[in-house]
């Protein structure tokens, strides 16, 4: 009898197990050289879990046995501030108002920028372990490197509130939208260059190093702790000049987050004389978004590019690591 | 039924084996028209098309491409040509454990390595339980991964990939880890995905797993897809294949060209005056004889041919024959056998003739020697010249083809002596 009922019972849940096996979609996936970049795209999305867990394990890691944990992510960025204010406000008397509202404005979007684009430029090489032995698409591991950067991003918002609530400043209420867009193209800058060195470096390993040193110089090509409009645009006597400057995609970026941050088109100058002067270039709030607008299309492109890129060179990753 | 679940379409991997690779700038700069490699096609043109349920053997030696397919079955590696569809989700089992992160607890890792799976975190902790009730490490979830032992890694590893129910199963090769408590559960997982119609593709060297679990078994040979089809078939042209030497086909006439020549000299040497010399050594299989391997229960001759001297009166013939991992299966020698021979001047061959092979699936070794009955002179030895192939037809595994048959009954078999 007890085998009787023992056997009887089984071929159902046998059953049911089949039932719940026909009941999900087969999904299918292709292997081939070429994979299409909007199939890859849409890889990238069907995967973003492992994405938001490779973040957070890149962040649980990073902090893992500190006492103070995640406020590292905000003790370094300050410590920049303070340094930059002291040198650039207090000993060579910059005359901006509000110098580390100015300053961290800019610094916010490089840093984020800077970390980004430095850490996905290694991560393939430095995750060889799993590239090798897991498949997933590889692009991920760049994309976690831009948001681990985005979500320092976040803690280092809080510390420039901060000083914002602290000193007085408000931003252009009106302008904070586009300022959501421009962290959002920096995050597609970011992303495009850091999936194509990373993917350069799995066969070029000087690109890691190179990178560092283009960064540092890259910096200063943005009006980060100098006011572009007061201190270079008057120097500018040839168009071409101001091209080569906007050449530089950070350029307009950063001048968009000073635009809604600082948010002081035309200020009084605290040096002596006490006449008004630009500090933020007198654009009309349309040409800021009309950079941005455009800043969206080139750098959208720039993904594009950085994908076939990837596309073309991540099928001898196993090997060559 | 029927549904393809892995269509491999003409599949190729090309490899460039770099003498000196350069990975810097400078390197490649400098050397981009010297640098010099080897061209290799890991894969050529590999088609098969594996149904939904199935379980696939892969067989070959080392460098036959077998991981190679199995990477780009997995998508680790992109082929060069060609492509593979792949219906439904997968779960490749190339290294276990492979996406650890040693900092994080082995919850965490749980829940990473199940989206580096494709699961949500739903679908992950929808079966987190089954997960680790397999990987019996419920009281270390919480602990580092770094702290855990290698058998603790490998077990949470195979139990993640099991226990989220992919459509398709893929290992490499990782079988053979863990205790062996663990590697009959692993056996286990593995015939309950069979009963489910699941797909296995699995790489292995072993011919004894390949007939316990395959359905089918495809065979590479330096890229090449020499046999796909029912297990037994397969193993044959596997075999095959290894005993192509750079002299063709072996395994019928070994001569003692390639002893061990350490022994060769410890035991006879080459300078000593021998009375009698063996000249070579000769394996037939009397019921089959143009196959390079035995079949199981088929009978065997070790025919060892000899050159004397003078005549001699006190000879003993000494046969071993060792198993694959060592242990010695049979010695014997003609006087155990209550055999008494006297040797003539001039050639001569002494027979070993065994009536039925009784071993299964292996590789067996052999030494011959010939030696004095008193004073125990060894007056010749080669060892290991006899090389045995068998091939076993059926599905049993282990070391003894034990005759054997079975029946049913029905009603309570106590019942059944009245």
């Amino acid at each position: 009898m007890a085998t009787d009922a023992s056997a009887s019972s089984s071929p159902a849940s046998a059953l049911g197990e089949n039932v719940q096996a026909e009941a999900r979609v087969k999904k299918t996936r292709v292997v081939s050289a070429r994979v299409s970049i909007p199939q890859r795209l849409k890889n990238i999305w069907t995967n973003r879990e492992l994405l938001r867990n490779l973040i957070s394990t890149e962040i649980k890691v990073k902090y893992k046995g500190s006492a103070l944990g995640l406020l590292w992510s905000m003790v370094s960025p300050a410590m920049t501030l303070i340094i930059y204010y002291v040198v650039f406000g207090v000993i060579l008397k910059n005359s901006i108002p509000h110098f580390v509202v100015y300053l961290f404005s800019g610094l916010l979007l490089w840093n984020f920028f800077n970390l980004g684009v430095q850490s996905a430029t290694g991560i393939i090489v430095a995750r060889s372990g799993i590239v090798k032995k897991v498949a997933f698409p590889r692009e991920i591991l760049v994309l976690s490197c831009i948001g681990t950067a985005g979500v320092f991003l976040f803690f280092q918002s809080l510390v420039l509130i901060i000083f914002m609530a602290a000193l007085g400043v408000a931003p252009d209420w009106q302008l904070l939208p586009l300022w959501f867009l421009t962290l959002f193209i920096v995050a597609l800058l970011a992303s495009a260059l850091g999936i194509a060195l990373s993917a350069i470096n799995v066969y070029m390993r000087d690109m890691a190093h190179l990178i560092e040193v283009i960064l540092a110089a890259w910096f200063w090509a943005c009006p980060i702790v100098y006011s572009f409009w007061t201190q270079l645009h008057a120097r500018f006597h040839h168009a071409w000049e101001s091209w080569l400057y906007f050449a530089n995609p950070m350029a307009p970026l950063v001048l968009t987050s000073q635009r809604v941050i600082y948010n002081a088109p035309f200020v009084h100058l605290t040096s002596a004389g006490n006449k008004g002067e630009q500090i933020l270039p007198p654009w009309r709030a349309t040409t800021y978004i009309s950079w941005n607008v455009g800043l969206l299309v080139v750098s959208s492109l720039l993904l594009w590019i950085a994908l076939v890129i990837f596309g073309r060179l991540e099928g001898n990753f196993a090997e060559e690591l | 039924m029927g549904d393809v679940a892995i269509s491999i379409q003409d599949v190729s991997k090309h490899f460039r084996l770099y003498h000196e690779r350069g990975t810097s700038l400078k390197e490649r700069l400098v050397k981009v028209r010297t640098s010099r490699y080897d061209e290799l096609w890991a894969l050529s043109q590999v088609s098969l098309d594996i149904e939904e349920g199935q379980t696939i053997g892969i067989l070959g030696h080392n460098g036959s491409g077998k991981s190679t397919l199995l990477k780009c079955i997995c998508g680790v590696l992109k082929p060069t040509s060609g492509q593979i569809v792949v219906q439904g989700t997968l779960a490749g089992l190339l290294e276990l454990g492979a996406g650890f992160q040693p900092e994080l607890s082995g919850r965490d890792n749980v829940f990473l390595n199940g989206s580096m799976l494709g699961l949500s975190r739903t679908e992950i902790e929808n079966v987190f339980d089954d997960i680790i009730k397999f990987s019996e490490l419920e009281q270390f979830i919480d602990n580092q991964v770094k702290f855990y032992s290698s058998g603790m890694y490998v077990r949470l590893g195979f139990a993640i990939a099991v226990n989220v129910e992919p459509d398709i199963l893929v290992i490499d090769e990782v079988l053979a880890v863990g205790d062996e408590r663990f590697q009959r559960k692993c056996m286990d997982k593995i015939r309950e995905f069979q009963e489910k119609n699941k797909t296995i593709v699995f790489v292995t060297q072993s011919a004894e797993q390949v007939r316990q679990i395959c359905d089918s078994t495809l065979v590479l040979k330096n890229g090449h897809s020499i046999a796909f089809g029912d297990p037994g078939h397969a193993i044959r042209t596997f075999r095959e294949t290894l005993l192509e030497g750079p002299d063709g086909v072996g395994g019928t006439v070994i001569d003692d060209a390639d002893p061990n020549a350490e022994r060769v000299i410890e035991f006879a040497p080459d300078n000593r005056e021998q009375p009698i010399q063996i000249l070579d050594v000769v394996l037939s299989y009397p019921d089959d004889a143009s196959n390079a391997y035995l079949k199981s229960g088929d009978p065997l001759s070790v025919k060892v041919a000899y050159q004397a001297e003078n005549d001699i009166d006190d000879v003993i013939f000494s046969l071993t024959i060792v198993e694959p991992k060592g242990e010695t299966l049979l010695s014997t020698n003609t006087e155990q056998m209550g055999l008494h021979f006297d040797v003539k001047t001039g050639k001569g061959a002494m027979e070993f003739a065994f009536q039925s092979w009784p071993l299964l699936d292996g590789q067996y070794k052999g030494s011959v020697g010939i030696q004095s009955r008193k004073g125990g002179v060894m007056y010749d030895w080669k060892e290991d010249v006899v090389n045995i192939e068998v091939l076993y037809d059926g599905k049993s595994g282990g070391l003894l083809n034990l005759p054997i048959s079975g029946s049913f009954t029905t009603g309570n078999p106590n019942e059944r002596g009245q």
